[in-house]
């Protein structure tokens, strides 16, 4: 598997989401298969919206990805697939990033048409 | 020209970019409006997109090929959402054939609006893809180049 190479502030994430007791379970949890936000909810003694904010911590670290499944937000520990997205993501930022070099050179180039007077 | 931001969001597969152009919004707008000028930054300079058709009109198809290096077309069509000269333009994008028909049934997004700043032209960005398999494919077409270009900037830097 290649792994991409994480910057400081990605690392920092990482460890922040793993330095909880309730995150980590919640990872474990999300590894078996997609749950749901709710059922995730259901093992713990403490509100849906605490939760959900753990999720977005784990999603934020890369940890987890989210989709939407009609009204449920499906939860999965796929570190691989987010991976890819931010390889992918990546390398459009690149392509943009040149295809913006070179607008900004064809807007240096002088009028060769000539002016129309 | 200055990038200001770019935030990429790896669940929406999304990139939302600013930048800055020391240019009229005329000038900006023309860069997409005209196809030859399009043709001159859509793709890199040996991976270079060809448009075939093309007509900045709401519901109009535009078509368009990259051609590889090793002279492999690849086909690509717009369908022109909504127009808002010089100022706004939404696309919806795919894969395509030489005849510009659709390949897969699944599109992306792109919206591009332009509006003067500081005495300038902001253009803000939204590319959307529909899937990551689609994303990556599309990235196919001009990687090779972006490599090559990083290799020979390590060479000049040598």
């Amino acid at each position: 598997m290649v792994v991409d190479q994480l910057t400081e502030a990605e690392i920092d994430r990482v460890f922040h989401a793993l330095a909880d007791a309730t995150r980590r379970d919640l990872l474990r949890r999300a590894a078996d298969g997609e749950l749901s936000v709710s059922r995730l909810a259901d093992g713990y003694d403490m509100s849906f919206a605490a939760v959900q904010k753990h999720v977005a911590v784990l999603g934020r670290a890369g940890l987890v990805t989210k989709a939407r499944h009609g009204r449920e937000q499906l939860v999965r520990t796929d570190p691989v697939a987010v991976a890819r997205a931010r390889r992918a993501l990546d390398a459009l930022e690149a392509t943009w990033r040149e295809r913006l070099g070179r607008m900004a050179d064809q807007l240096d180039t002088p009028n060769t048409q000539g002016d129309p007077r | 020209m200055t990038v200001t931001t770019i935030d990429k969001d790896t669940e929406a597969l999304t990139l939302t970019l600013v930048a800055d152009f020391a240019a009229p919004v005329d000038a900006v707008w023309e860069l997409w409006a005209d196809p030859r000028k399009l043709e001159r930054w859509w793709g890199p300079p040996t991976y270079p997109a060809t448009f075939v058709e093309h007509d900045l009109t709401p519901g109009a198809l535009v078509t368009y090929f990259m051609t590889s290096p090793e002279g492999n077309k690849h086909y690509g069509w717009w369908r022109i959402g909504t127009v808002d000269a010089p100022h706004g333009l939404t696309i919806e994008d795919g894969f395509g054939d030489a005849d510009g028909n659709p390949l897969t049934d699944k599109t992306g997004q792109l919206r591009m609006r332009l509006f003067e700043h500081d005495g300038g032209t902001r253009m803000e960005l939204h590319d959307q893809f529909p899937s990551l398999e689609q994303m990556e494919e599309m990235l196919e077409m001009g990687m090779e180049e972006g490599l090559r270009q990083a290799v020979g900037q390590m060479d000049g830097l040598l």
